[in-house]
């Protein structure tokens, strides 16, 4: 199963995970990760993300779609909010299953690190002083980057 | 029949605007002339893409974009 999702309506993580785990076909076990919006010590009263019509769902289908390519995987998720999030309300959900552990932890943490730096989403924080964009840290930047090269799936057992 | 120049996140506050309609057609040239200087000078910057019809352009300079097309300005992405 790919699942590659823009969704405008509340994420539900527990649902995601169900379909996740409904479509692991034949997997040993999967992984996944949930991100919450962040209230920064109540200085954000909401996280706007905005998309591109198109673009967006294109982005995620790629992403999906690469770590499948990537990974010794049965399935993968990747779930992301649109819209005004409030603090600590889920964004994103991504999620791999595999035949192995190791695959399914590399698979999710190679949809985070995509996904913060090449999903289509402009992000902005509305708070108290006012309008904030958000891009991807130096942090962000340089995990992305980890992945590099080979698009061969590396580690096969 | 126009190109739709569509900015998106911070530079739809630069340009004040979500969209603009200019002649076709329009090219690298003729899109940084149609926009304003501060759009302008992101635009030249190696960070921020341009997709026409759909497609993010390799090399934003090659934009060709005729009758129809819209023309999205990306300013970097971030989800997660």
């Amino acid at each position: 199963m790919i699942r590659a999702i823009v969704l405008e309506e509340a994420l539900d993580p527990g649902k995601e995970l169900a379909v996740l785990t409904a479509n692991a076909a034949g997997a040993g076990g999967l992984v996944n990760f949930v991100g919450l919006a962040r209230e920064e010590g109540g200085r954000v009263a909401e996280l706007v993300l905005e998309h591109h019509p198109v673009l967006t769902q294109r982005s995620l289908d790629e992403i999906a779609g690469a770590a499948v390519e990537r990974f010794a995987v049965t399935a993968v998720s990747v779930v992301h909010r649109v819209g005004s999030i409030q603090p600590d309300e889920p964004i994103v959900f991504a999620g791999a299953a595999a035949r192995h552990r190791r695959e399914a932890f590399l698979a999710a943490d190679y949809l985070m690190d995509m996904l913060k730096t090449r999903a289509v989403f402009w992000k902005r924080e509305e708070g108290s002083d006012g309008t904030r964009w958000i891009e991807p840290r130096n942090e962000d930047l340089s995990d992305a980057a980890r992945w590099h090269g080979s698009k061969k799936k590396e580690i096969t057992r | 029949m126009a190109v739709t120049i569509l900015f998106l996140g911070p530079l739809r506050d630069l340009a004040g605007q979500q969209t603009m309609e200019v002649e076709a057609p329009l090219n690298w040239s003729g899109l940084l002339e149609a926009v304003r200087p501060e759009v302008a000078g992101q635009l030249g910057e190696q960070r921020v893409n341009v997709a026409c019809a759909g497609k993010v352009l390799a090399d934003k300079t090659e934009l060709q974009a005729e009758d129809g097309d819209e023309v999205a300005l990306l300013p970097p992405v971030s989800g997660g």
